[in-house]
């Protein structure tokens, strides 16, 4: 009893650890204002969630982030997903070099890494760009967007590919019945974790996209320094939004469904 | 015997390299309509390779397929009159188990009514239509491998190709689907073509038996014939036991010699009793073995094991031993049995 009283606190201790700051800023969000020593708002209201959707420069923001990261998410995946099958299932020379490589890449960081591509870009032209802003970005998702698929690719039996082959289906037919359809879970990650790395980059896209291209990350930093921290409150949360709901859905999709499914029988 | 129209499979100077080992060597094997023929050999013999072969997942170097009368040799797999069991059945875990029944004649664009005639019709024949809407993951090992089977039967193939499909299955059951596909086979008149390491298998469900070495065929017969004159010591020692001794055979006794003696542990009498002309021999060990003891037993420096069933001596028991039928090798070749 007493392990399952600590567990229990344990639980409530973590629980409020990761909920706290969200429920400090959903307060905010609706608060006219809340200060020490008041446990309570003073009132609440709208007021700030209108003056986010009535401000031109944060609808912008919100509307760039909307464009941008899709846009993302899909070269990313017409560049990355054939890389990612060529990886999982084909076996070339220096294979494995690629795939550590573009680990490597990934671990240093990125903010000297920007610097150099920001000389770049000055020479392409790129700079403060809608192309430029969708290129940082792609950067970022390339990793997840190329390990997770080769994983799930690199896991599918190749007799299930070969059964369907001997059933009398061409190889076109068995890639998109049998081998991208069991890979799909996989992908589905991949796109979720991609989308929310595009559209949390904020270093990359406020060094290249300042000052004509904000997204909703890189517009946090004026709001945080210009406007009343109920502002900042609403667009944190309309900035976890997106995430709630892909995780929401990936959830039910890869959890519940093909992925616990799909790899049980060899 | 053979006219083109009761051709079931042609194999005709076939090889393959892979990975710069020469897997295939010139092999030839005919399989007639209809016929249920074994491809039996340890692992690393080809008889898988052979398969694949047949199947298209792998192109012959060098010689020529022919199922029912067509050359195959060049097309894939898709366009091969051949349906395939695999070991590990490879079911589509995202369909159920009507849907993988009905991916090939989906494939082959057949109206709906007509493939959900078809793939009921081959569930009824696996029994498996209480199963039809399970995923293959909810199913029996047993059940997979028939859900396989009905993939493989509704596409109504000129051959039936089946890798191992006992050996993911448990010992009791093996029997059963053993006898089952074997019925089926019967009922459908399907030629197939079934890879297996298991000479029980083998012997119990072939019309005829290849037994493979080394990418060759060491001998292609029937089984009781493989049983009772293999052809090559090699064989001998992989259909049954085999006593193997050095010497000469004539009239059930050893004498000295340079021959390859093969005996079969059942060919050897013991009798407590003198045998005219027998050779006297010690019990050194007895083995129960159910419906049957195994005797070892021993002659000055010569050694034979005996099944019997009557008559069981007891360890350190003396008495007299005579051979019934012995295999002669020179060379590894069987030149006579008497």
């Amino acid at each position: 009893m007493p392990i399952r009283l600590s567990l229990y606190f344990f639980i409530g201790l973590m629980s409020l650890f990761i909920l706290g700051p969200l429920l400090w800023l959903a307060v905010h969000a609706f608060a006219t204002n809340w200060t020490y020593p008041n446990l309570l708002p003073d009132s609440l209201t709208f007021h700030w969630w209108s003056k986010v959707f009535l401000d031109s420069a944060l609808g912008t923001a919100i509307k760039n982030s909307l464009i941008i990261s899709p846009i993302v998410v899909l070269l990313s995946m017409v560049i990355c997903l054939p890389a990612a099958y060529a990886a999982g299932r084909l076996n070339y020379f220096g294979r494995k070099t690629f795939l550590i490589g573009m680990f490597a890449a990934n671990s240093f960081p990125k903010i000297g890494l920007f610097a150099a591509i920001a000389t770049l870009y000055y020479a392409l032209n790129l700079m403060g760009t809608f192309v430029g802003v969708v290129i940082i970005q792609l950067l970022g998702t390339i990793i997840y967007m190329t390990w997770i698929p080769a994983a799930a690719f690199a896991a599918i039996p190749r007799n299930l590919e070969e059964a369907a082959r001997d059933a009398g289906a061409s190889k076109i037919r068995t890639f998109f019945t049998i081998t991208l359809r069991l890979a799909m879970p996989g992908i589905l990650v991949a796109i979720v974790m991609s989308f929310l790395a595009s559209f949390d980059e904020a270093q990359g896209s406020y060094l290249v996209g300042a000052p004509s291209i904000y997204t909703m990350p890189t517009e946090m930093y004026s709001l945080v320094q210009n406007y009343p921290i109920q502002v900042a409150a609403v667009f944190s949360l309309l900035l976890a939004f997106p995430s709630v709901l892909l995780i929401g859905i990936a959830r039910k999709h890869i959890i519940g469904g093909q992925l616990a499914e799909g790899f049980q029988i060899k | 015997m053979t006219t083109p129209n009761s051709e079931g499979l042609i194999l005709h100077g076939l090889s393959k390299v892979l990975g710069g080992r020469t897997i295939i060597d010139n092999l030839d094997l005919t399989v007639h309509k209809g016929e249920m023929v074994s491809l039996l050999g340890p692992s690393g013999c080809g008889k898988t390779t052979t398969l694949r072969m047949i199947a298209g997942f792998l192109i012959p170097d060098q010689g020529h397929i022919t199922i029912a009368g067509k050359d195959v040799t060049d097309l894939g797999p898709e366009k091969r009159p051949s349906a395939m069991v695999f070991q590990n059945y490879a079911l589509w875990p995202h369909m159920s188990v009507f849907k993988n029944v009905a991916y090939p004649l989906k494939v082959r664009k057949l109206a709906s009514a007509e493939i959900e005639r078809r793939v009921h019709e081959a569930l009824e024949l696996v029994n498996l239509m209480h199963h039809k809407d399970s995923r293959p993951s909810q199913i029996s090992g047993g059940e997979q491998q028939r859900v396989a089977l009905a993939r493989a039967l509704v596409q109504e193939p000129d051959i039936l190709l089946l890798d191992e499909p006992l050996s993911n299955l448990d010992a009791k059951l093996r029997v059963k689907v053993r006898e089952d596909i074997r019925e089926l086979q019967r009922r459908l008149n399907i030629t197939t073509v079934i890879v297996t390491h298991d000479q029980d298998e083998a012997l119990s469900i072939s019309d005829r038996i290849a037994v493979m070495s080394a990418g060759k065929i060491e001998q292609f017969t029937t089984p009781q014939e493989l049983y009772d004159r293999p052809a090559t010591e090699y064989v001998a020692n992989f259909i049954g036991s085999l006593n193997r001794v050095e010497g000469s055979y004539n009239g059930g006794l050893i004498g000295a010699g340079t021959d390859a003696i093969g005996i079969r542990p059942e060919d050897v009498f013991f009798s407590h009793n003198e045998i005219p002309g027998g050779h006297r021999a010690t019990v050194e060990l007895v083995v129960p073995r159910g419906h049957f003891y195994e005797v070892y037993l021993k002659r000055d420096d010569v050694a034979l094991r005996a099944f019997l069933s009557s008559e069981i001596p007891k360890h350190g028991d003396i008495g007299y031993v005579r051979i019934n039928k012995a295999l002669i090798y020179q060379d590894g070749h069987l030149v006579r049995s008497a």
